[in-house]
């Protein structure tokens, strides 16, 4: 069977029990329950089977309606059907929902083998009042992949475009390091590598034993996977000396995998999709009055949204 | 004359001890590439960048000085036209050796030319860098060939640079002569929008970021003008007593004097520009707005402005030239101080856009080398923008020693 297919089969289910729910009362799971139920148009019969089959499906469908996480590698899968110029990438952040835990600027330092100095998604803090009487807010930021970005125009040799599915991507073997897109990007969303390593003596604390550095020191310096290119970090070689940032693990996508930083979410709290598919979970929550982009008045157009 | 010689004595030592010292800047980039510098991430720009905008500026003034000889024919200014025309090369060396080694990639470099992206400003640059250069160059050969085929006859190695620099040209002719002013006329004559171009174009690749609201300024590429020709100026005036003709003589003295009326002007002009600049960023503000100007004059580095800049840079010299314009080791030494605490308005310029943040949460979001909102140049940096101004310089110092840049009666 295929992701698509399991995906739906999984909505059949859980859209069922929603609907026994519903009937018995509960009307905020039924509220839940009505977007989903446009999937209800190709139950697959034997369904109960297959998730039966697979523990982690179960604690899925256990867990509620349906993690959103199932949906959306549902609207992947339909969205890379597609030819990329009919794709529209957009991240949504749920802000209500985001707890500030980092898992994931930290999965998408892994994901990305980014090095010290480089961050794609770090999450900002913001502290209102004052102590005792204090809350605090978080902000996660990946790269806006703006529609009407500013960082392409003025690569002087043309090193960083806007794809037809509207992620900015950078070609690492044509930039040269000037660091002129860093300095037009209103978001500060792009980092210069200069060549740093986690491992080198300067990060390390000699004084301390730590488990499993070799294994670290191997996984960092092994070639991550950004643009569906192999780069080792050696000698000086690209990607360091460039501008790096965000591009929606664009190598994941490509493979049917969600964003990192997506799936390690804990509190669901970001979500991702492709746009134009009304179907989509992201078309659904781009949909909302209380969604919001940073710095609007710029007219950038950034394709990450957020829900307050 | 003594007094010349030894300027020229420490000149000469500053120089030769930069070079020396500089190495290890040059030693520290080519080894350890980006990492021993202190900018990175959230400031992307530092030391270098504000270098190389300082130099370009004192190569675009210097060159800009030159056209009142070869395009206004401005006849008093006549014997200086040839060092102001090398004052500009040997800037715009400098200015081309910090940027190049700025990049990430400087082995990518030729991708500028052959790649270029005309929308972005700074994919004009190696056009305009390129064709000034070459400018340049065959300028100062059609203004020097007469003296390089009188000089071609000396012994030693001055000599035997002459004759191959004269490339063969023997005809010393009034008529050659002329033709060869003319020459200078047509070249000059390009060079005014040119360099215009490629001066206000570097005032232009900062004022077209909308993101950087210190930046984003319709006075940004006129700022740079203006600034170009002061410290460009101030730097002639400078070179001028000490290379230029006998400043004992009638003639020498007034050319200083002159120069120094036109550095007052200009620094009076730019003094306007920079209020202009200040007082409409901060009057009535959005805060939002005024940050980068607050971080300048309140700043972790106020004293860049207060007593560099405004101090040494403006005041003492504009006092200098206001009242004892008729001094010439007063005016030489007002536009040694405006020549070179300019960099100090480079600085000043380039730096604060980037040290505040786009969104506030991050100055804490995310740490690591290079990704922090403050910024003090290493030592290797300074090392390496050491080393670069040593290259202009010695090259500068041996043309002078070497090449006819100064008419022989001078």
């Amino acid at each position: 069977m295929s992701k698509v297919e399991e995906a739906t089969a999984v909505t059949a289910v859980t859209t069922r029990r929603n609907f026994l729910r519903s009937v018995v009362g509960m009307a905020s799971v039924a509220a839940v329950a009505t977007p989903l139920a446009r999937k209800t148009a190709t139950p697959a019969s034997g369904s109960r089977n297959t998730i039966q089959s697979t523990p982690a499906q179960q604690v899925t469908a256990v867990d509620g309606p349906q993690d959103p996480l199932e949906r959306m590698r549902a609207d992947l899968a339909r969205a890379l059907q597609k030819p990329e110029a009919e794709r529209r990438w957009v991240m949504v952040i749920d802000l209500r929902k985001c707890v500030g835990c980092t898992a994931c600027t930290i999965s998408c330092v892994a994901e990305n083998h980014l090095p010290p100095g480089v961050v794609y998604r770090p999450v900002l803090e913001e502290e209102i009042g004052t102590f005792p009487n204090v809350a605090k807010r978080f902000l996660p930021r990946p790269c806006m992949q703006c529609d009407n970005p500013p960082c392409v125009d003025v690569c002087p040799v043309g090193a960083t475009w806007k794809r037809s599915d509207g992620i900015i991507e950078i070609d690492y073997d044509q930039c040269i390091g000037c660091r002129y897109c860093i300095t037009a990007c209103p978001y500060n969303a792009r980092t210069f590598d200069r060549g740093f390593v986690y491992n080198d003596e300067s990060y390390v604390d000699n004084s301390v034993t730590f488990v499993g550095v070799a294994d670290a020191e191997a996984y960092e310096m092994a070639a991550p996977y950004e643009y569906g290119e192999e780069r080792p970090r050696k000698d000086g070689r690209s990607p360091i000396g460039n501008a790096r940032k965000c591009h929606f693990c664009l190598h994941r996508l490509e493979k049917g995998m969600l964003p990192a930083c997506t799936t390690t979410c804990i509190g669901r709290a970001t979500y991702f999709g492709d746009a134009s598919d009304p179907d989509s979970l992201v078309a659904d929550l781009i949909a909302s009055p209380n969604v919001m982009r940073l710095k609007e008045a710029l007219g950038t157009e950034p394709k990450v949204y957020y829900l307050q | 004359m003594n007094n010349n010689n030894s300027w020229k004595r420490i000149l000469w030592l500053l120089s030769g001890v930069g070079f020396l010292i500089g190495l290890y800047g040059l030693y520290a980039r080519l080894t350890l590439g980006h990492t021993d510098a202190n900018y990175g991430s959230y400031i992307p720009w530092g030391l270098w960048v504000a270098g190389y905008v300082y130099l370009i500026g004192l190569s675009a003034g210097a060159f800009l000085l030159s056209t009142l000889v070869y395009v206004f024919r401005v006849k008093i200014l006549e014997p200086i036209g040839r060092l102001a025309l090398f004052t500009a090369v040997t800037t715009l060396v400098g200015a081309m050796v910090l940027i190049f080694l700025d990049l990430g990639h400087p082995e990518r470099a030729w991708r500028l030319a052959l790649h270029t992206n005309f929308r972005s400003i700074m994919g004009w640059m190696i056009w305009l860098y390129t064709g000034y250069f070459i400018l340049l160059l065959v300028e100062l050969w059609f203004a020097s060939r007469v003296d390089l085929v009188a000089c071609a006859g000396n012994p030693g190695f001055s000599g035997r640079l002459c004759r191959f620099l004269s490339f063969g040209s023997q005809d010393v002719s009034p008529e050659r002569a002329a033709k060869d002013r003319h020459t200078l006329r047509i070249l000059g004559t390009i060079g005014v929008p040119l360099a215009i171009a490629f001066h206000g174009g570097v005032g232009a690749l900062f004022g077209v970021i909308g993101a950087r609201e210190y930046w984003h300024s319709g006075l940004s590429p006129i700022f740079f003008l203006v600034g170009a020709l002061l410290s460009g100026g101030a730097l002639l005036t400078f070179v001028t007593a000490i290379w230029g003709p006998d400043v004992k003589s009638e003639k020498g003295q007034k050319l200083v004097l002159l120069l120094g009326q036109i550095t007052l002007g200009l620094l009076a002009f730019d003094v306007l520009l920079e209020w202009a600049e200040y007082s409409i960023g901060l009057w009535n503000a959005v805060p939002g707005k005024t940050n980068g100007l607050l971080l300048t004059l309140k700043g972790p580095y106020w004293w860049v402005f207060w007593f560099v800049h405004l101090g040494l840079g403006v005041i003492v010299p504009g006092l200098l030239l206001a009242l004892r314009g008729r001094s010439i080791s007063a005016i030489t030494t007002a536009g040694a101080l405006i020549a070179v605490t300019f960099l100090s308005v480079r600085l000043n310029f380039v730096i604060p856009a980037l040290a505040e943040p786009e969104l506030e949460g991050l100055r804490t979001a995310f740490t690591g080398p290079g990704l922090t909102f403050s910024y003090f140049p290493s030592v290797s940096e300074w090392m390496l923008f050491i080393w670069a101004i040593s290259v202009a310089a010695l090259i500068f110092l041996a043309g002078t020693q070497l090449l006819p840049l100064t008419p022989k009666e001078a």
